[in-house]
């Protein structure tokens, strides 16, 4: 079995998350810069002399296969790394995981994360 | 020859000897005297440089302050380009260049001899010129008589016409097509401006009758340039959905690195708009006068700035980058009408002034639904017009003859800009279909994305 793990991160967040997943056994991850809300919702900002809300914020997105042996430790590892025990820390979604196919050999599942 | 050489020696080393505190000292008093000679001296003698040393400076003055005046369309392009949507960037840049050499052509073909036409002494020095293209000088001529090189004038005159047309582009960016901006540019720089030149430096109507006084041009480059950018903002129309239900809709710039650079390459260019514009550089009294107006136009420029971060963070409580832009520039623009006869601390006074009415009218344009992108309007009308009217208390001018001249100019300016802009949108249209200014002009007008995505990049 496989598990799909997304988490949405604070950008700064991003060396110290990935350093703690190498260090337990995490072999790779896709990162993507994102925008979006949650209960944080926006901030209010100032451009010339006009108020505007950005309702959307900036964060990071990890997407990581993993096994499913490793999938707690991993969510453990991004949860204590990335909180700073305040609003708009983001969240941690595992999702099951159906194939995987390294694309250079054509090895499938376990053997291809 | 030889005597002025040996009395440059002498100031030299008066000068060496002063300035080594332990030989001072010393010798305290003889030293004095030898200095107080010497600079009886020194100043006829080097006054007197004439004939052909006085031409060759005259020359480099407007060399150097023409290409510093050139640079200064690069300072809007890049202000502008900063200012704007990524999707819109490139067709900013596109108008930035093309209207530089439109200017560039058309001061040629009309517009300087429009400008400085020669009115007849009983003239009313209304319009005038009308004699087609500039007879250039030819090679290796040079005369001595008229004290500077006429290309290197006409050179600088000529850029000042493109600084013109640039205020324009800025407020009408992101919703204008790039055909009728350039006919509306084509007609400024080679009727409008001009007309406007002819009277004031061209010795006309304001000149002659009305003691008017814009050293710069404050009003002549400045307020034409805002009265034509005012009058084509409210005709095209603001950008689609900037307004609505009584709410402004912020459109944020793209790139803030870019603006800042622009503005500084603008305060920059601003040495050679002002300090040339003093027009000779071969006496000592000349040369100082081009040095004070540089200390000047620095300050008023620095108390824009100043005054526009103080009144930002006290409104908003946050320090507005864009608006301590505009300060800078709104600074320059009032010390331009006469940055020559204040004192520092006026300077800095006049420059203050001018930056606090840009923080109060940009917020007072959106109010009206007038959509200045790049706040051109506040920046080169609100502030050139306050320049041009405090010109009455520091220069030597009347507050009515000032206010003749900003009056003839907003009247002349706007409806002959009115005339044009109408034509064109009742003929080609200005805006693009809602669709294309939806997507950006740069896809649909220019066909070159200025920062290509991902995808493009292959």
């Amino acid at each position: 079995m496989m598990k799909f793990v997304i988490a949405i991160i604070k950008p700064f967040k991003l060396d110290e998350v990935r350093e703690a997943l190498a260090g337990i056994g995490v072999a790779g991850m896709t990162v993507s810069e994102v925008k979006g809300f949650g209960r944080q919702k926006g901030q209010t900002e100032i451009y010339r002399g006009a108020e505007y809300s950005v309702n959307m914020l900036p964060k990071v997105k990890l997407e990581i296969a993993v096994s499913a042996e490793l999938m707690p430790k991993v969510v453990e590892t991004i949860q204590t790394t990335a909180s700073t025990q305040s609003i708009g820390d983001g969240k941690i979604f595992v999702l099951d995981l159906e194939s995987t196919t390294r694309i250079r050999t054509g090895e499938t599942d376990e053997t291809a994360l | 020859m030889k005597s002025a050489i040996w009395k440059l020696g002498a100031v030299g080393l008066t000068a060496l000897l002063a300035s080594s505190p332990a030989f001072a000292a010393v010798a305290e008093a003889p030293v004095a005297e030898v200095a107080e000679a010497v600079a009886e001296v020194a100043e006829p003698a080097a006054d007197a440089v004439g004939g052909g040393t006085a031409y060759i400076f005259n020359t480099l003055l407007f060399l150097i302050g023409g290409f510093l005046v050139m640079w200064m369309a690069a300072g809007f392009a890049m202000l502008e380009a900063g200012l704007v949507r990524a999707k819109n960037t490139s067709t900013q840049c596109l108008k930035n260049i093309g209207l530089y050499s439109i200017a560039g052509l058309m001061f040629w073909v009309v517009g300087y001899n429009i400008a400085y036409p020669g009115f007849a002494e009983d003239s009313m020095g209304l319009i005038g010129g009308f004699s087609g293209i500039y007879s250039m000088q030819g090679v290796g001529e040079a005369d001595i008589d008229t004290g500077y090189s006429v290309a290197s004038d006409w050179f600088f005159q000529m850029v000042f016409c493109a600084t013109t047309a640039s205020i324009v582009s800025g407020t009408l960016a992101e919703r204008i097509k790039i055909v009728p901006f350039f006919i509306f540019v084509t007609v400024l720089t080679g009727l409008i401006y001009p007309v406007v030149v002819s009277w004031e430096w061209g010795g006309g109507y304001l000149d002659s009758q009305w003691g008017f006084s814009d050293f710069a041009g404050s009003t002549l480059v400045h307020s034409t340039g805002g009265w034509a950018a005012l009058i084509g903002a409210i005709i095209l129309g603001a950008r689609i959905g900037r307004y609505t239900d009584g709410k402004v809709n912020v459109f944020p710039g793209t790139n803030i690195p870019l603006a800042t650079l622009g503005t500084f390459i603008l305060w920059l260019g601003w040495f050679g708009f002002n300090g040339a514009s003093q027009l000779a550089m071969g006496t000592v009294g000349d040369v100082s006068d081009v040095s004070k107006i540089f200390v000047n136009t620095n300050m008023a420029a620095c108390g824009g700035v100043v005054i526009a971060i103080i009144l930002t963070q006290i409104r908003y409580k946050k320090a507005d980058v864009t608006m301590a832009m505009n300060g800078a520039l709104a600074g320059l623009v009032s010390i331009t009408a006469e940055p020559l006869a204040p004192t520092v601390g006026q300077s800095i006074l006049i420059g203050m002034i001018g930056g606090a009415i840009v923080v109060f009218t940009v917020p007072l344009l959106d109010k009206l639904k007038i959509d200045d992108v790049v706040g051109a309007i506040p920046v080169h009308l609100f502030a050139g017009i306050w320049g041009t009217l405090v010109v009455a208390w520091t220069g030597d001018a009347t507050f009515s003859g000032q206010l003749v001249g900003v009056l003839l100019t907003a009247v002349w300016v706007s409806a002959a800009s009115a005339v044009i802009w109408l034509a064109l949108k009742y003929t080609i249209g200005l805006r693009p279909s809602a669709e294309i200014e939806t997507a950006g002009l740069d896809i649909h007008e220019i066909g070159v994305e200025a920062y290509p995505g991902l995808a493009n990049q292959a």
